[in-house]
C-alpha cells in the first residue's frame, strides 16, 4: 500500500501534467470521421495540435472557436455557434467533439444550452458530443476518460427494451495509456478467439500512422464509427483496461446491462492471464496455441534477462493508469520502483508497491530519483533533462514523446508487448551523442569577472 | 492590456506589411484557424533568455503542453529550459488566489534557482480574473531583489505574431537600457582592430546554428552585445541600447525593438538572414556599411572571399547530386526569397514558393529571381499546398514542421526549415549541412518504394471483396 503525498509547493517546475482538454481531444481522435473543436482561445488548440502532431507524427484534425477579447468578456456563444457551423459545413464530420477550456469554463459558458439552440436552429448530419474539461482540474487521463463517458452518454442508447444480443461481440474501453499499437494488438488478440471487438476509442484505426491512397484528409482517417458505438449494448462482455475508465464503465453498464471485466493494465502476467481467461469463457473456444507460445516466450525472456533488470532501481513519472500498469509489471520482473510521481491524485495509486507516490512534477521526480539512487527514469520526453542531470538513461512513456520515433508503434501489452518492454529495459544502459558544439566567444560580455556557471550548476 | 494598446501594437510603422490597403495582422476565424496565440508568441520570443526563470501564470493548458519544445540552444545556463508555471487550479480561480500564488511562485523560483531575472507570462484565465501581474511583479522585484518582468500577453489578445510584438515592447519598456555594457576583456582581439558593438534581433540559435556564424563576428572585431534571444543572457539584453548597429534576423517578429532603438538612440538597423552563402555575406557587408569603419569593410571583404571559396568547394559534391531537382518552398516572409536564391545557387529548380507572410517587396524579389510566371502560393492550406506539390512534380517540399506529416502522407520528400528542426543551417557551414540534408532526403529510396504497388495488394483487395459478397 502506497502513501499518496501531495507536495505543497507554490511553483510547478517541469510539469508532468498535460491539460484535460488535450486528453478529451485525444479520445475524440479515436472516433471515425471525427473532429475535435476546442472552445477557447486559439492557443490552446495550437498547443494541442503541435503536441499530438509531434508525438504521433501525424496530421491532427483539431479546430478552435478562437475566442478574442470581445467574446472573452461578452460571452463566446456566438463564436461557438459559428465554429460549429464552420467545421460541420466545411468538413462534414460524423462527430464533432466539443471540448471546453479553462477560459470558457471560467466565463461560465453554458455549452449545452448553445448546443440545444444549435440543434434546434439547423438540421445537420454531425453528432456534437460536448464535454466539460477545464484545465484547472485533472489532466490528460481524466480529460480522456470524461470524453469517453460523454461519448457513451451521447451515442449509446438507453436499453429500455433489451437489445438483441450478439454473442460474438465484445466491447473494449481503452485507457489513454494504450498506444495505437497496443490497441491493435488487443483487437487481434480478441479476434483470435473468433470474437469481434467494438473498441472505444479506437486510436489504432486513426493514429497508428498509415499511408492511405487518399493521402491527407481533414478528419480522422479511422476510428470507432457512430454506428458501432450505438450497438455496444448488444455485446456479450465489456473489457475495461485502465482504472481511469471506471466512471465510463459504470455508465456503460448502467445503460446496457452488459457485464464487464476491469483490469488495471495489460502488461503484467496476471492481467494478461485474466484477460485470456475471460475471452476463452465468453467465446467458448480453447486458447489458440499461438497465445500459449507467446506466454512461454515471455517467461523465457524473464529468465534470460533477470540479471540486468533484477533489483534495478527505477523511477517513474506517468499518468496514474500507466504508473499502476508499469508498477505491476516491474513487480513481475523483479525491478524496484524507487520513486513514483503522478500528475494527479487517484485512488488506484494506493495499490502500487512503493512506499509513497508523489502527486507532483518532474522536479519532484528528479529530487526523489536522486535521493533514491535510481538507475533508470521512465517518463515522457520532458524527463530527458532530469535524466541527463542525473546521468541515467530514460525510457520514454506517456505524452509527449516528441524526440523519438515510433511512440504510436510502441507495444507493451500482451505477452509479446511485455517481452518487448522487458528487452528495452534490459538494453537501456548505453551512452548518447551530441549536436553542434557550443561556441564561447572571447568577446562576450563578462559581468561577473568570472566564467558563467555551467549547465550543471544551475540545478539546485 | 486594453484594446488601444493592442491596436497600436498591430499597427507597427516599420513593418512593410503595414500599408494603406492592409493594417497589420489579420483576425482569426472560428473553425478555420491555424497557429498559436499571443501568449505563445510572447513566450517564444523571450523564453530563450537562458539565465532567467520563465514562469507561466495560468492553468496547466498554457505551460503543460508547450514547455521546453523550442530548439533554441544555450552555451551556458540551462535555466530557461525548466518549465515553470503557477498551474492555477479551480480553487485558485474561485478564491481569487492567483496573485498570491504568483507572488510565492516568484519567491520559490528566486530562492531555488537564483535566476538573473524572472519573466512572468500572463494568460487568459488570470487576465479574465483581473490579476494585476504588473503590480505583483513590481512588489516581488522589490521584495526579492531580482528584476521581475511582467509579460502581459493573454492568449485571447490575438495571434502569435501580436505576442511577438508584445514581447518586443515589454523588453524595450522594462529591460533594454537598464545596464551599461561590460568592459572588453583585455587581449581579446588583435592589436589595431577596433571593436564595434552590435545586436542581432530575432536570432533564436535553433539547434545551435548561430554558433556556426558567431566565430566570424569575433574575427571581424564585432562584439555581439546580445543575440535576442537565442543563447542570450538577461544582462546582455539590458545593454542592447549601446550597439552601433542592429540586424533584424529573418523575421519581422521584433521589428519594434529595432525601430525603438533607432528612434531613441539613433542606432541604424537592417533586415537580413544567415541562410545561404549570398545572404550570409550580405549580412556581414551590411554591418560594415552601417558601422562605416573602412578597415572593417576591407577585412569583411577578405573574410567573405575566403569563406565563400571554402563553402563552394565543400558544396561541389552535393551540387552534383542536386542538379536539376525540383523543389517547392513554403515558408513565408524573408525566408521565401532568401531560400530561393540559396537553392538556385545549388542548381535546384524552385518551381513554386509560399508568399503567405511575404511583403510586396519580398514578392518583387521572388519575381526577379524566378521570373514573371513564377507560382506563388498565398493560402495557408495544407491540402492545397500538397495538391500543388503533386501537380507540379516537385521532388521535395521545403517548409515548416507542421507540414511535415501532411507531406509524408502524400509520399513527398520533405525538409524542415522552421523552429523545431534538429539541424542548424545558418552561415557558410550551415548551408553545406542544408545541401547535405537536401541530397539525403531527395535521394532516399523510400519515396520510390512507397509509390510502388505490388500486384498482390490489388489481388488481396479483390479477395476481400469476394469474401464480403
Amino acid at each position: 500500500m502506497a502513501r499518496i503525498v501531495q507536495t505543497n509547493k507554490p511553483l510547478s517546475v517541469n510539469p508532468l501534467r498535460v491539460s484535460q482538454p488535450m486528453g478529451a481531444a485525444l479520445a475524440f481522435l479515436g472516433l471515425a470521421r471525427s473532429l475535435p473543436l476546442e472552445h477557447g482561445a486559439q492557443g490552446c488548440t495550437a498547443f494541442s495540435k503541435v503536441f499530438f502532431t509531434r508525438h504521433f507524427r501525424e496530421p491532427i484534425p483539431l479546430q478552435t472557436t478562437a475566442l478574442d477579447m470581445v467574446s472573452s468578456v461578452l460571452g463566446g456563444d456566438e463564436r461557438l455557434q459559428e465554429g460549429l457551423a464552420t467545421v460541420i459545413d466545411e468538413h462534414r464530420p460524423e462527430v464533432v467533439g466539443l471540448v471546453t477550456t479553462g477560459l470558457v469554463e471560467m466565463q461560465g459558458a453554458d455549452i449545452r444550452r448553445v448546443l440545444r439552440n444549435f440543434h434546434a436552429g439547423r438540421c445537420e448530419s454531425a453528432s456534437v458530443v460536448a464535454v466539460n474539461t477545464p484545465d484547472t482540474l485533472g489532466g490528460l487521463e481524466s480529460g480522456y476518460a470524461l470524453a469517453v463517458e460523454a461519448i457513451i452518454e451521447a451515442l449509446v442508447p438507453d436499453a429500455v427494451v433489451p437489445a438483441v444480443q450478439r454473442a460474438r461481440q465484445v466491447n473494449l474501453l481503452a485507457s489513454s495509456m494504450l498506444t495505437p499499437a497496443d490497441v491493435e494488438a488487443i483487437r487481434e488478440w480478441i479476434e483470435s478467439f473468433g470474437l469481434q471487438a467494438v473498441i472505444l476509442p479506437d486510436l489504432a484505426d486513426s493514429l497508428d500512422g498509415h499511408l492511405t491512397p487518399q493521402g491527407y484528409t481533414t478528419l480522422t482517417t479511422g476510428g470507432t464509427s457512430r454506428q458501432a458505438i450505438a450497438a455496444m449494448g448488444r455485446s456479450a462482455l465489456t473489457l475495461v483496461i485502465g482504472d481511469s475508465l471506471a466512471g465510463a464503465a459504470d455508465l456503460l453498464q448502467a445503460r446496457t446491462g452488459v457485464p464487464d471485466l476491469r483490469l488495471a493494465g495489460l502488461t503484467a502476467l496476471a492481467d494478461c492471464d485474466a484477460f485470456v481467461q475471460a475471452l476463452a469463457d465468453v467465446s467458448g473456444r480453447p486458447v489458440p496455441a499461438r497465445i500459449l507460445r507467446q506466454r512461454e516466450q515471455l517467461l523465457d525472456a524473464m529468465v534470460d534477462s533477470y540479471v540486468p533488470v533484477g533489483g534495478a532501481r527505477i523511477a517513474v513519472g506517468a499518468d496514474a493508469d500507466q504508473l499502476v500498469a508499469l508498477g505491476r509489471f516491474l513487480d513481475d520482473i523483479g525491478a524496484r520502483l524507487v520513486a513514483a510521481v503522478s500528475p494527479c491524485r487517484t485512488a488506484a495509486l494506493q495499490a502500487l508497491n512503493v512506499e509513497e507516490v508523489v502527486v507532483g512534477d518532474f522536479e519532484d521526480l528528479e529530487e526523489r530519483a536522486r535521493d533514491a539512487g535510481a538507475q533508470l527514469l521512465i517518463g515522457n520526453s520532458h524527463a530527458l533533462q532530469s535524466a541527463e542531470r542525473l546521468g541515467i538513461p530514460l525510457l520514454r512513456a506517456g505524452f509527449p514523446q516528441y524526440d523519438h520515433y515510433g511512440a504510436a508503434a510502441r507495444l507493451w501489452v500482451g505477452y509479446r508487448g511485455a517481452r518487448q518492454l522487458l528487452f528495452e529495459l534490459a538494453n537501456l544502459f548505453a551512452p548518447r551523442g551530441a549536436g553542434i558544439a557550443p561556441y564561447h566567444s572571447p568577446l562576450r560580455q563578462d559581468f561577473d569577472g568570472a566564467a558563467e556557471p555551467s549547465a550543471r550548476s544551475i540545478s539546485a | 492590456m486594453n484594446q488601444t494598446d493592442i491596436q497600436n501594437l498591430l499597427d507597427e510603422p516599420a513593418c512593410t506589411h503595414n500599408t494603406a490597403g492592409k493594417t497589420g495582422c489579420s483576425r482569426s476565424r472560428p473553425g478555420a484557424t491555424q497557429g498559436g496565440c499571443a501568449f505563445d508568441g510572447a513566450q517564444i520570443a523571450i523564453l530563450p533568455i537562458a539565465d532567467a526563470a520563465h514562469i507561466v501564470h495560468g492553468p496547466i493548458g498554457c505551460s503543460g503542453s508547450s514547455w521546453d519544445l523550442r530548439g533554441s540552444s544555450s552555451s551556458g545556463p540551462q535555466l530557461y529550459r525548466l518549465g515553470m508555471t503557477t498551474e492555477l487550479s479551480d480553487i485558485d480561480v474561485i478564491m481569487g488566489r492567483g496573485e498570491k500564488k504568483l507572488f510565492h511562485a516568484i519567491r520559490r523560483a528566486v530562492e531555488r534557482y537564483s535566476p538573473q531575472a524572472v519573466f512572468v507570462y500572463g494568460t487568459c484565465v488570470p487576465a479574465m480574473q483581473g490579476d494585476d501581474i504588473e503590480a505583483v511583479a513590481r512588489d516581488a522585484s522589490q521584495r526579492w531583489g531580482v528584476p521581475v518582468i511582467p509579460v502581459d500577453g493573454a492568449g485571447f489578445y490575438g495571434t502569435k505574431s501580436l505576442g511577438n510584438r508584445i514581447a518586443g515592447e515589454t523588453l524595450y519598456r522594462h529591460v533594454i537600457g537598464s545596464r551599461e555594457p561590460a568592459p572588453l576583456p583585455p587581449g581579446a582581439v588583435a592589436a589595431g582592430i577596433k571593436v564595434h558593438d552590435v545586436n542581432l534581433i530575432g536570432e533564436y540559435n535553433i539547434a545551435g546554428e548561430f554558433w556556426r556564424v558567431a566565430p566570424l563576428f569575433d574575427e571581424l572585431g564585432l562584439r555581439i552585445l546580445c543575440t535576442l534571444s537565442g543563447d542570450a543572457r538577461f544582462r546582455e539584453v539590458q545593454t542592447m541600447h549601446r550597439a552601433e548597429a542592429n540586424m533584424v534576423v529573418c523575421s519581422k517578429a521584433m521589428l519594434n525593438i529595432a525601430r525603438h532603438l533607432r528612434e531613441a538612440h539613433g542606432t541604424p538597423f537592417f533586415e537580413g538572414s544567415f541562410y545561404g552563402i549570398a545572404d550570409t555575406s550580405q549580412a556581414l557587408r551590411d554591418f560594415a556599411k552601417a558601422i562605416g569603419d573602412p578597415s572593417l569593410s576591407v577585412r569583411t571583404e577578405l573574410l567573405i572571399l575566403r569563406e565563400e571559396n571554402k563553402a563552394r568547394a565543400a558544396l561541389a559534391p552535393w551540387r552534383e547530386r542536386l542538379a536539376g531537382k525540383r523543389a517547392l518552398i513554403f515558408s513565408g516572409g524573408v525566408k521565401s526569397w532568401s531560400v530561393v536564391s540559396a537553392l538556385q545557387d545549388l542548381g535546384v529548380e524552385v518551381i513554386a514558393t509560399g508568399t503567405e507572410k511575404s511583403t510586396e517587396e519580398d514578392r518583387a524579389r521572388i519575381r526577379e529571381l524566378m521570373g514573371e510566371n513564377t507560382r506563388m502560393i498565398d493560402d495557408n492550406d495544407q491540402s492545397a499546398l500538397i495538391a500543388t506539390c503533386i501537380e507540379s512534380g516537385a521532388d521535395i517540399l521545403i517548409a515548416g514542421g507542421r507540414y511535415l506529416y501532411a507531406a509524408l502522407k502524400a509520399r513527398l520528400a520533405f525538409l524542415d526549415i522552421n523552429h523545431e528542426r534538429d539541424f542548424g543551417y545558418e552561415g557558410y557551414a550551415g548551408f553545406v549541412e542544408l545541401a547535405r540534408q537536401l541530397a539525403l532526403a531527395v535521394h532516399s529510396p523510400v519515396w520510390q518504394r512507397v509509390r510502388q504497388e505490388p500486384r498482390w495488394v490489388r489481388a488481396s483487395a479483390n479477395t476481400a471483396l469476394l469474401e464480403e459478397a
